[in-house]
């Protein structure tokens, strides 16, 4: 794939922290509207490919491109995350003492500046943004209430909502079903299969039974690089997997 | 019409209630001071006058504190740092006032600087004499310190304690610059002996009088203000930086926008407080520096109920009418005292008196309705750091 068709490109990127290579060379590419799962042991360098792309880290070589032409290696989280990289935390992440409805409206795609929010009154546009997004992660009911009241797995829909909130063109999702039930996960795999639809999306997961589920092309990292890449079945057959993930 | 939305969005009815009632204060303390007769039951004698008027001066402060950390959770301990500053500004405007009534009766130069053998005004001495000059510093200086300062420290990403360390070490730094004779303030003496204000003798009773009003309608003003911005969008991100600063970066605010922006309001209203404070009590050292009256000032907010706007002000009056009464009846024990009351209110009323009197109306609501008050999750409010994800 040609940098030009792809959301997300990276190629030979490297980071290391004091000494430990936590990303060696890595080269990855992501084309538009796919949905791909990433999956490797702990340590294997995810979270941390994850603040690479969110400009939380910088990488000491190797080129990071959004949507063939945004560098991204030169750009912070505010910036990056309104060009349209939205990114959900491992642990569910929302603004607690404010409503479900709060949340999403902070969230929306908006002017960013310090003025703009203090003179902000919700229009009518925004407010059926709102209803939209709410209506899509199933927390219409419970838009007046603290986030704080929420169940783990609503938490993890709601800040799936604050990212669609900010029209993304590409998610990071981090660990989306840990925790939740099986009627949770069920839903949540539903949610971001529809999300795809119109967006990229990378979701890291350890739970094979939901990236089964997905049924999308599986990306495995070990010690900060590529391992192996393809469908689940022929990833979890390769040998090279199954050596790093049962140990020698 | 915006601004009338946004006030609507930000004052509820005690708000609005306390607002009218500073309003009243201002109108009614100077009749009962200067048109009722001594001998009555209603008359308010000067020092209580003054008192009072102190009180509102730390209450100002004590909400622009709250402003910062209570909303946007950024712990400042050097708070006094930005009231001193604007007290300064106003002192020197009411040096400048003296005039040749002085001891050594230079039309020009201040007592101080005749002493030390000065034969020229410094200067940033020069336009203290106009009051206009003076009010501009009074916000711009005590603002722009605020602003540099922020700026470099939230653009850095210092944040919880190690912020707070370097706002205390600002205001120490201050004090010892302040203390020094060639700064050119006065020195450990600071400002003192003014004589008139706009024109009207400082100690004169309308006068007194005038200064209560105005400073009972800054505290009014600063309220509504405050409530408009806590009730705006951007006081809601706020709130979300206090508690999720990472969220709200990663959605695509700057933090470091929203706390500059809180914390420069927060130093002006500061400032200002400062500058109504000074010709009340008389005098501005630069023992107001001191990093005890900041720590002092975070007890107040703590005591009334942080993240809250009535909470401050009452934590500030009721600290230091408690503190009036004290240093009369048994000074020695006062400071012990504030240290177990803020002791106290951080273990057992963590939002403040004004949370205890909240909880209390809901309980005795829900035992009316006969409905049990749910027992949610009670959320988390950082003390300004911001637990790592």
């Amino acid at each position: 794939m040609t940098k030009q068709h792809t959301i997300l490109y990276l190629d030979g990127v490297s980071v290391a922290f004091d000494g430990f290579k936590a990303i060696s060379n890595l080269s990855l590419t992501l084309g538009r509207n796919e949905m791909r799962a990433i999956i490797g042991p702990n340590g294997a360098g995810k979270t941390t490919m994850m603040d690479i792309i969110t400009g939380k880290t910088r990488p000491d070589i190797g080129d990071v491109y959004f949507d063939g032409v945004h560098d991204l290696t030169r750009l912070d989280e505010a910036d990056i995350a309104n060009l349209g990289v939205g990114r959900k935390f491992q642990k569910p992440t929302v603004f607690e003492m404010h409503t479900v409805e709060d949340n999403i409206a902070l969230s929306l795609k908006s002017p960013r500046g310090v003025f703009a929010a203090l003179f902000d009154l919700r229009s009518a546009e925004a407010q059926g943004r709102i209803d939209d997004i709410l209506e899509m992660v199933r927390l219409s009911a419970r838009r007046g209430e603290k986030a704080a009241n929420l169940s783990h797995g609503q938490k993890q829909w709601l800040e799936i909502g604050m990212l669609l909130a900010q029209d993304p063109k590409l998610l990071l999702v981090d660990e989306p079903v840990a925790g939740m039930t099986d009627a949770e996960t069920e839903e949540t795999g539903r949610l971001l299969k529809k999300i795809a639809q119109t967006h990229s999306v990378i979701v890291v997961e350890h739970d094979m039974h939901f990236v089964r589920e997905l049924d999308v092309k599986v990306t495995c990292l070990h010690e900060g690089s590529v391992l192996s890449e393809g469908s689940l079945d022929f990833v979890s057959s390769d040998e090279r997997v199954i050596e790093v993930y049962l140990g020698r | 019409m915006i601004a009338a939305r946004l006030l609507k969005n930000g004052i509820d009815r005690r708000i609005a209630a306390t607002i009218a009632l500073l309003v009243g204060a201002a109108v009614l303390v100077p009749v009962l001071h200067l048109a009722v007769p001594e001998s009555s039951p209603f008359h308010i004698p000067a020092h209580a006058v003054v008192l009072f008027g102190k009180y509102l001066c730390y209450a100002l402060l004590a909400l622009a504190l709250d402003l910062v950390w209570g909303y946007c959770g950024i712990l400042s301990l050097g708070h006094g740092a930005f009231f001193a500053l604007g007290g300064y500004a106003m002192g020197m405007y009411l040096m400048r006032q003296i005039g040749d009534r002085g001891v050594y009766a230079n039309p020009v130069l201040p007592d101080f600087m005749v002493f030390l053998n000065w034969k020229e005004l410094p200067w940033f001495w020069h336009g203290f004499d106009q009051f206009w000059f003076a009010a501009a510093a009074i916000v711009l200086v005590p603002g722009a310190l605020a602003f540099g300062f922020g700026w470099l420290a939230f653009r850095s990403r210092v944040t919880g304690v190690y912020l707070s360390i370097i706002t205390q070490a600002l205001t120490y730094a201050l004090l010892l610059a302040f203390f020094r004779n060639d700064m050119g303030f006065g020195g450990n003496n600071g400002l003192t002996d003014f004589k008139d204000i706009l024109g009207f003798p400082v100690q004169a009773p309308a006068t007194r009088a005038a200064l209560f009003a105005a400073t009972a309608l800054a505290l009014a003003a600063f309220i509504a203000v405050t409530a408009m911005v806590v009730g705006s969008k951007l006081g809601k991100l706020m709130v979300a930086v206090r508690d999720a600063e990472s969220r709200t970066r990663f959605v695509g605010w700057r933090p470091e926008h929203i706390k500059l922006f809180a914390f420069t309001l927060s130093a002006v209203m500061a400032g200002i407080a400062g500058a109504l404070y000074v010709p009340q009590v008389g005098i501005i050292n630069p023992s107001e520096f001191a990093p005890a009256n900041s720590i002092e000032v975070v007890i107040w907010v703590a005591i009334g109920g942080r993240g809250t706007i009535l909470g401050p002000i009452l934590g500030a009056m009721l600290v230091n009418w408690t503190k009036s009464w004290f240093t009369a009846a048994l000074p020695d024990f006062w400071l012990f005292a504030l240290g177990a009351l803020f002791v106290a209110v951080t273990l057992f009323l963590p939002k403040g008196v004004i949370g205890m009197w909240d909880q209390w109306r809901a309980a005795r609501r829900s035992r009316v309705d006969g409905v049990v008050p749910a027992i949610g999750t009670q959320p988390r409010q950082s003390l300004g750091t911001e637990a790592a994800e």
